[in-house]
């Protein structure tokens, strides 16, 4: 059966036999960034149109159904479109800053792809923190919203801005202590070990209520951090236009737009790492017969599958829910989220301990 | 008006809300002092949308001038329409014939449905939730083909007219307002569970914007922002209008006065007016549906007042008459107009989201404020 | 107890969170619920009430004739000077001279479709078409004449 292990093992013998180490290494990371930005591409695409249709049928419509079979290509006619609009910059703005803006978002969205595991033995970078390192690059990416708000020069622009600042230092606290709980019960901040960890059952049900609290706070303060409704006052659009991204338009606009659905599907393959085994296949207790069948399923599938049902759980809500308020959202956090994530965390400790888990 | 700085002599952040903003919903200009997100004060600027209709009614005969009112407060066009023909008929001293009275009683309350429909979706989607504008506009299709069956048009129908109404009702009009209370029946429940319900809504709307019983009263509030506060305003009881007098139904009445009574008591009003509905639908009696009137109608010199209760609250029709075919002078006392001047008072002191949902339960439409 | 409240607010929020989302997602599996129609698709299904307000057009009969005698009372009662009508003078064979119809000139661009003119006609000559789709690249092309070519006025209309 033909894996993505076989792939990348093949590819890496073949260039190491062939060429020097140091030129195989550098073809290797060529190899990899075109694949990240050939993911990406995809991803865009793809989330755009699934976006569109969860949208529409909540909202009793058909959908995109014009361009190509059932609207497919929907997104793809959207990006020709944006990437023929012309990229104005207004008057009034710092020019460099206002068009760096969008790919230091960008950038910050491409650098959390390392560490994840996309299949068995499929990551590009497995290095031991790497949970502590997601948490602190999706920091960076306020730096990007900030620097556009602030670049506009509209006043709009600027109160996105600093809502966004606002709002995702606030919910970076929560976010990571309901990851941290998974690192308490693994005990390993490396990701390959946190899947390898969830072989005999995944952590949402190994770890009881701790781990299911964890799970509803990670997944609240996920979409809050990607800028996600409810939580979308950064670009509220009943109040602020489009907050941050008012001024933007053509492909500038179109990188503000990809990133957030990267993010999106970042976080959701952080949430499906950590919760939710990963790429490890659904297995129960002894059924070993039925265990067996869920290991012929292959292992981006099983990746994948968890991810995009995490995605289409953060669409259910974008389509469900008004908006906070911008004081709402900070009492969500402090006043909520963070102390029950606390206690929480003392909870799973507990279960850590007592090794009450699975 | 706003230097480019966008600063004023305090340091307050000054911005302009509108003409083109996604959350006026028309041409409303609001020029917001801002302190951090808290709102110092609102200016509205009007004037985008003058259409002089006041100006242009003069030169129309009493036949032809109320078509122009279904361009005022498009979402209940057929209460304006309902006003200026009662107005006439005041002045030209006709009976309406009691199916006619029936027929214009129905159609006023399927357009109140109809407008707090729109209100509901477009007020949950200033909110930041957009699924409820497409469920609301499922129910709406539903009375605006009942309207395009009978009245011959969508939006802006010119049904009711002077002595009556245009043309009888279709013969599908019963079967159809039947069907349609038994899906909306089925339906509101859902308005509850999709919204009122639901905790963010909750604590968007509770204790925002809020206005006291004297404010309404010294701001001229009417309709459902006044009922909200806890004031008497309902026409339809005060100055019984038609066969209103012989109906069953309760004046809304909430002493919240803050956004979430506001939205309550429209909820409430979908429900009253539904009731309305099916007392009036087995009931439409056998006769004329326009009572006899001359070709050129010409009104007595002298002045008429009549007021209706529209979606929004009272408008009133004022007519002066100088005994020829057109009036001398037309006004329109809309409901819009006095909602909108408490949006200062209800609105200064919250945070800019607080301003987006007292717009929202004000209900204003800009061409009714701005004529 | 401030715990217990504080629970129950939460489980309360979480529990209303809940119902909206029930909701949304039954409507995301029940496909039979949308209502959309695909309108340039649908326009043979289409069918619009007879009483719907489109255009103003005049009723011709198979022998090209129609019912208008030009007395000009739906010029009169439009509101907008959509209707302009001209008239000449017809000579009838017993060399009387009667007015009759020329032109009647119908401005779709200014019609708000008030239904006005019709409930003025006293002869019943025109009346509202279903025809909704009006959008032209001139606008020259919705001024209108309604009379057909070589039409004449039927026997016997006053």
């Amino acid at each position: 059966m033909p894996s993505f292990e076989n792939i990348t093992n093949a590819i890496h013998t073949w260039l190491t036999t062939h060429l020097s180490a140091g030129w195989a290494f550098f073809i290797e990371l060529v190899l990899v960034g075109v694949a990240a930005i050939a993911l990406f591409a995809a991803l865009g695409l793809v989330l755009v149109l699934m976006e569109r249709r969860v949208a529409a049928w909540m909202q009793i419509r058909l959908g995109p159904n014009r361009v190509g079979p059932k609207g497919m290509l929907q997104s793809l006619a959207d990006t020709i479109k944006l990437i023929m609009k012309e990229g104005l910059t207004p008057e009034g703005a710092d020019k460099f800053l206002f068009n760096v803006a969008p790919y230091v978002v960008m950038i910050a969205a491409m650098l959390l792809l390392a560490p994840i595991g996309f299949a068995r033995n499929l990551q590009i970078w497995d290095l031991n923190i790497g949970v502590l390192y997601i948490s602190a690059i999706s920091s960076i990416s306020v730096i990007g919203i900030l620097m556009a708000g602030w670049a506009s020069n509209n006043k709009y622009s600027l109160m996105g801005a600093m809502r966004s600042g606002a709002q995702i230092v606030s919910y970076e606290l929560s976010a990571g202590l309901s990851v941290l709980a998974i690192v308490v019960l693994t005990g390993s901040l490396r990701i390959s070990d946190i899947v390898q960890s969830q072989e005999t059952g995944w952590w949402i049900f190994k770890g009881h209520l701790p781990a299911i609290i964890a799970f509803v706070i990670f997944i609240i303060a996920v979409t809050a951090e990607t800028n996600r409704a409810p939580f979308d006052l950064a670009e509220a659009e009943s109040e602020l236009t489009a907050g941050f991204h008012t001024e933007y338009s053509g492909m500038k606009f179109a990188l503000f737009f990809l990133a957030e659905y990267i993010n999106i599907f970042i976080v959701c393959a952080i949430g499906a790492t950590l919760f939710f085994g990963g790429w490890m296949p659904f297995h129960i207790g002894h059924w070993d017969g039925f265990n067996h069948v869920m290991d012929y399923i292959p292992s981006s599938v099983w990746f994948f599958g968890k991810t995009f049902g995490l995605i289409f759980l953060i669409m259910w809500f974008r389509w469900t829910f008004p908006r906070l308020r911008v004081d709402q959202l900070l009492n969500l956090e402090w006043k909520y989220l963070l102390p029950i994530s606390m206690v929480n965390l003392v909870l799973v400790t507990l279960v850590a301990i007592k090794q009450w888990h699975f | 008006m706003v230097e480019e700085i966008g600063t004023n002599e305090e340091g307050e952040l000054v911005i302009n809300m509108g003409p083109q903003h996604p959350a006026t919903h028309g041409v409303l200009h609001l020029v917001v002092t801002l302190q951090g997100e808290t709102i110092k004060k609102i200016e509205p600027h009007l004037g985008y949308i003058h259409r002089s209709i006041e100006k242009m009614c003069e030169s129309l005969t009493y036949r032809q001038f109320s078509y122009v009112t279904s361009r005022m407060d498009y979402l209940s066009s057929h209460i304006n329409n309902h006003a200026c023909a009662m107005c006439v008929e005041k002045g030209l001293q006709v009976e309406v014939p009691p199916r006619a009275q029936v027929i214009r009683v129905m159609v006023d309350e399927l357009t109140r449905i109809a407008s707090h429909e729109l209100w509901w979706g477009a007020m949950a989607m200033d909110l930041g939730a957009f699924t409820p504008f497409f469920h609301a506009f499922r129910e709406r299709e539903n009375i605006n083909d009942i309207m395009e069956e009978t009245c011959g048009a969508r939006l802006t129908m010119n049904y009711i007219v002077p002595g009556g109404v245009m043309a009888d009702i279709h013969p599908n009009f019963q079967k159809r307002v039947k069907s349609f209370i038994e899906l909306f029946r089925s339906k509101i429940d859902e308005y509850d569970e999709l919204v009122t319900g639901n905790i963010i809504f909750q604590n968007r709307m509770k204790g925002v914007g809020w206005i006291s019983a004297e404010d309404v009263v010294s701001y001229g509030c009417t309709g459902p922002v006044a009922r909200a506060s806890g004031v008497h305003s309902d026409i339809r009881k005060l100055f019984p209008y038609e066969i209103y007098e012989k109906l069953q139904f309760n004046e809304i009445l909430e002493t919240g006065g803050d956004s979430f009574a506001r939205y309550m008591v429209r909820m409430r009003e979908l429900r009253e007016s539904v009731h309305i509905l099916e007392q009036l639908v087995d009931n439409i009696p056998e006769g004329e549906f326009q009572a006899k009137t001359k070709a050129v109608l010409k009104l007595p010199k002298g002045e008429f007042y009549q007021r209706v209760e529209t979606a929004r609250g009272e408008l009133g029709v004022y007519i002066v008459s100088e005994g020829a075919t057109t009036p001398y002078r037309i006004k329109f006392r809309s409901p819009g107009f006095a909602n909108l001047s408490a949006l200062d008072h209800i609105a200064a002191g919250g945070k800019l989201g607080d301003l987006v949902a007292s717009m929202g339960t004000l209900d204003l439409v800009i061409p009714d404020i701005d004529r | 107890m401030f715990i217990t409240n504080y629970i129950k607010e939460v489980w309360g929020a979480v529990k209303s969170l809940a119902k909206g989302m029930k909701l949304t997602g039954y409507y995301f599996t029940h496909h039979k619920e949308i209502i959309t129609q695909e309108y340039p698709d649908n326009r043979a299904e289409l069918v619009l009430p007879e009483r719907f307000r489109g255009e103003v057009v005049m009723k011709h009969d198979e022998h090209n004739e129609h019912a208008c005698t030009g007395c000009t009372a739906c010029e009169l009662a439009c509101p907008n000077g959509t209707i302009k009508i001209i008239t000449k003078f017809d000579i009838s064979p017993e060399g009387k001279k009667k007015k009759a119809l020329d032109t009647f000139i119908y401005h779709l661009e200014l019609c708000t479709m008030c239904n006005m003119c019709i409930e003025a006609c006293p002869t019943d000559a025109i009346k509202m078409a279903q025809n909704f789709e009006h959008s032209v690249y001139d606008r020259r092309q919705l001024t209108k004449k309604l009379n057909r070519p070589g039409s004449k006025i039927r026997e016997g209309v006053e």
